[in-house]
């Protein structure tokens, strides 16, 4: 092994530790400015980490008609939103995993967690779970071309669909504003937004059962089960967000093996996430969240805005 | 004369509104229920009442009591049923609302209603047996707390004579249950009740509640819905029924005032008024100047502590925090000011029979005067925002419609009724002093969606503010704050109405001969609006019924007596 591989898998570690420590932080960090924005003085950050303790402290209640892919669906959403967070260059490039799934992997990794939380929720039986899980495939099936065709247009200009290769094209050359990226990144907020539950399309704040998308599929998840599943959420928003600064603020990225680049790294990701959080937060305020059957209008917006990046990529050549 | 119909002979009671009293015969009372219905009338209120043990004519059975109103005021009818064979005429094909009072009246007393078309039970959920009746005088409530032991030969009654009735009495069966040996009703399953089933393609039920994800009542809601589409939605109630009825008859005036003010939480002021006001009906005495102001203010002040909650709740159903927020932030201002200067943040309590419980001092009012400057500021920036908002109006407008011509039928009443065109508000009608001094202005609208309750409870926001600032110019401070009201008279029969802030709230009370209270009935708005909730979710999506449902915020426990 030499020197390079092993510093490599040392900073891909790092980076795995680091996002599944950051992902509740981000989230905290989120509700807490939803709560300044809303005159109210909040939980404080640290409030995932309390809520995921207290319910690996509690027992599981599952219904008795559960079979086993409603226990193991938890550890594989887990699983699959680590993977997606841990293999998205935002520490730095070239990290020994990132081969492991190019862009159109990661989208079918967040797929493959979608069909396990919904064949769960539908495992039980109740009305709630279905209901959920219906809603659940209507806003991704739509959601999924969309943040396709934003990964090509992105792709198209660094001539990869390899990650690393379109944060170095992105990151390491001459800074300059790529119109066909503009589109695709207006699109990749209405996609995260859909995707990851937010106001307009989803509120992850919610108590009223018959209007859950998210939440109506992981009402029967409790205790352990539940602190993976909301863990998974947070990584997802995380994994979501990084998929954005990796994609469309790439600059200030280390490179593996390059130790003295890497606390600026660390620092210039944190700054971005902080605004990213407070950007999400305040959407989130200003926006009320739509009739369920206006979101194939919103997640059609854009598919329409990343299908117009493509077509000015292809037209300007930018 | 609210009415004119031959054999009916109306006598006007004492008290703070028009109400007329009269017997009935059970043949007339479809026809005059026919009768005011075809005037613009409406059912206020039907109950029970359990009068074998009552002494001259009126003790030798049941008692039904209906209540009408049209524009000249409340008909009070009273009609004798037989102790063996209690039946009256089904009154729901004229008024739809009656329904599920005859149902009520039925679990409850055991009186009912002929030719009705439904007859599932609706407040008893297995608490009790059926065939045994709790408002009866002779009810056993010991031998009826093991829902196991089926026997009614343990049964001591008062009087020889109650005791031959009851168990003589007509016993019918409801859908899904059956008679046993015993005579006793017994259900087929545990707690059935056939809900109504819509057949098609692809049609599906979803049941929700009683216990919710959120911290709300208790209530079952049945959906029959394609895809996301509701096709009709069925309520199932009765989860909070607690006996408040059954309570009332063995307190004094004193407490029953205290528990008329938590029949519903929400809406302490209005019942406490409407008891207040049926008992100095009874006692034909009026409270003092003072006093009736101070209720106006008590009754503004819950409106304005409601409709400021509501419209924060209504901001969070369509997940805008921040209008949940905002409005929480100045109800809670007035509930704490509430505390400050009366002593409780819902004001529970600060009305009693004869006057009030609670002064205002001269310092009192200028905090008032500058909470409602404040108010009046905040709450005008926040309409604004609320009206600007694209994506609120959005989920608003067009959302959970009642037509006028329907609201009329269901006899829609109160704040969700005003805002379907039905022009109904006690406080101007009816207007008790000190109403009649105020020239309250009423807020209708004609849309019936939800973007017209929520148009509907700004209007009355504001008005309630004006409102009060008017009574703190009329408040003195010389006069007395109550007069003593320690007994009623016997044999006397009173209503109170007060249009409270989700609608009319109507509470009666029959005395015995010594004066003591031997029936007291509340009756919310709730039990008129939920029904009609029923066909404002009717093609509309599952999503929005929440934000439908908190647009008329109903009360459960209100109604589940």
């Amino acid at each position: 092994m030499t020197m390079d591989q092993s510093l490599g898998i040392l900073f891909q570690l790092y980076q795995s530790l680091l996002v599944v420590l950051l992902a509740p932080l981000l989230t905290g960090w989120v509700n807490q400015c939803r709560a300044w924005l809303q005159n109210r003085s909040g939980p404080g950050l640290l409030q995932p980490f309390r809520t995921l303790r207290k319910l690996f402290h509690k027992d599981a209640v599952i219904a008795h008609n559960a079979s086993p892919l409603f226990r193991i669906t938890p550890y594989i959403l887990f699983g699959c939103m680590w993977l997606a967070a841990a293999i998205i260059p935002i520490v730095a490039v070239d990290l020994p995993f990132s081969p492991a799934a190019d862009v159109i992997a990661l989208v079918g990794v967040f797929a493959l967690a979608r069909v396990f939380i919904a064949l769960a929720a539908m495992d039980i039986g109740t009305a709630f779970g279905t209901l959920g899980a219906r809603r659940e495939m209507l806003v991704s099936f739509l959601a999924e071309p969309a943040l396709l065709m934003v990964l090509f247009t992105a792709s198209l200009i660094s001539q990869s669909t390899q990650l690393p290769r379109i944060v170095e094209a992105l990151a390491h050359h001459q800074f300059v504003l790529y119109p066909s990226l503009a589109f695709a990144g207006l699109a990749f907020v209405i996609v995260l937004l859909a995707e990851n539950a937010r106001i307009p399309v989803d509120n992850p704040g919610t108590h009223l059962e018959l209007t859950m998308i998210h939440e109506a599929m992981i009402l029967e998840y409790s205790a352990r089960h539940l602190a993976l599943v909301e863990w998974a959420s947070s990584l997802k928003l995380l994994a979501y967000i990084s998929l954005g600064i990796a994609l469309f603020f790439p600059h200030g990225i280390a490179e593996v093996g390059n130790w003295r680049a890497l606390p600026l790294a660390i620092a210039v990701l944190l700054v971005k996430l902080t605004l990213a959080g407070a950007g999400l937060a305040l959407l989130e305020t200003l926006l009320a969240k739509m009739r369920i059957f206006r979101a194939p209008e919103f997640l059609g917006t854009a598919f329409l805005l990343a299908v117009l990046g493509l077509l000015i990529h292809f037209l300007l050549g930018a | 004369m609210p009415i004119t119909y031959h054999n009916l002979h109306l006598t006007r009671l004492d008290g703070a509104i028009p109400v007329w009293e009269g017997e009935i015969k059970p043949g007339d009372l479809p026809p005059v229920c026919q009768n005011v219905a075809d005037g613009g009338g409406r059912l206020l209120a039907l109950w029970g009442s359990d009068a074998r043990g009552d002494a001259g004519e009126r003790g030798n059975g049941f008692a039904l009591h209906v209540v009408l109103v049209n524009e000249a005021g409340l008909i009070c009818l009273s009609m004798a049923l037989d102790a063996v064979q209690p039946v009256y005429p089904d009154i729901s094909r004229i008024f739809p609302a009656a329904s599920r009072m005859q149902r009520a009246a039925y679990d409850l007393l055991g009186i009912y209603a002929h030719e009705g078309h439904d007859h599932r039970k609706w407040v008893r959920h297995g608490a009790w047996h059926g065939g045994s009746f709790p408002l009866r005088k002779d009810f056993d409530a010991a031998q009826n707390r093991d829902p196991l032991s089926n026997s009614l030969s343990k049964t001591t009654s008062h009087s020889t004579r109650l005791q031959e009735t009851a168990a003589k009495s007509l016993v019918i069966p409801q859908a899904g249950e059956r008679t046993n040996e015993k005579g006793n009703l017994e259900p087929l399953e545990p707690d059935a009740y056939p809900f109504v089933q819509v057949e098609g393609q692809g049609v599906h039920e979803i049941p929700v509640g009683p216990i919710h994800a959120g911290t709300i009542e208790p209530g079952h809601f049945r959906f029959s819905v394609v895809g996301e589409k509701v096709l009709r939605l069925e309520e199932r109630f009765g989860y909070t029924h607690k006996g408040i009825e059954k309570r009332f008859e063995s307190l004094t005036l004193q407490q029953g005032a205290k528990l008329a003010g938590r029949v519903s939480g929400d809406s302490t002021v209005a019942y406490a008024w409407a008891y207040a006001m049926a008992a100095e009906s009874i006692a034909a005495v009026t409270p003092p100047d003072q006093a009736l102001w101070l209720r106006a203010l008590f009754l503004e002040r819950e409106r304005i502590a409601n409709h400021l909650g509501d419209l924060g709740d209504l901001g969070n159903d369509v997940a805008l925090s921040f209008g949940f927020a905002q409005f929480w932030i100045l109800k809670e201002q007035v509930l704490r000011n509430n505390a400050a200067l009366f002593g409780h943040r819902y004001l529970m309590g600060k009305i009693v029979p004869g006057g009030v419980a609670a002064d205002l001092t001269e310092a009192g009012k200028q905090t008032l005067r500058e909470e409602c400057a404040m108010l009046e500021r905040e709450v005008r920036v926040l309409r604004g925002i609320y009206e600007e908002h694209a994506g609120m109006q959005d989920r608003f407008i067009a959302a959970g419609r009642v037509e006028p011509k329907l609201a009329a039928q269901l006899g829609l009443c109160g704040l969700a009724g005003r805002a379907s065109a039905q022009a109904w508000d006690a406080r101007v009608q009816f207007a008790c002093a000190p109403y009649d001094r105020l020239d309250v202005q009423m807020a209708t609208y004609r849309n019936g969606d939800v973007a017209a309750r929520v148009i509907v409870r700004f209007d009355e926001l504001f008005e309630s503010l004006r409102l009060q600032r008017e009574i703190l110019d009329h408040l003195a401070h010389d006069g007395e704050l109550a007069i003593p009201l320690e007994r009623l008279p016997g044999n006397g029969f009173g209503v109170g109405m007060v249009e409270g802030w989700r609608g009319e709230v109507l509470v009666a009370i029959h005395t015995d001969v010594q004066g003591n209270l031997t029936r007291v009935h509340p009756h919310d708005p709730s039990w008129q609006n939920w029904p009609a909730v029923e066909h404002a979710i009717m093609g509309n999506i599952v999503p929005d019924f929440p934000l439908i449902n908190k647009s008329f915020n109903l009360s459960y426990s209100g109604q589940d007596l």
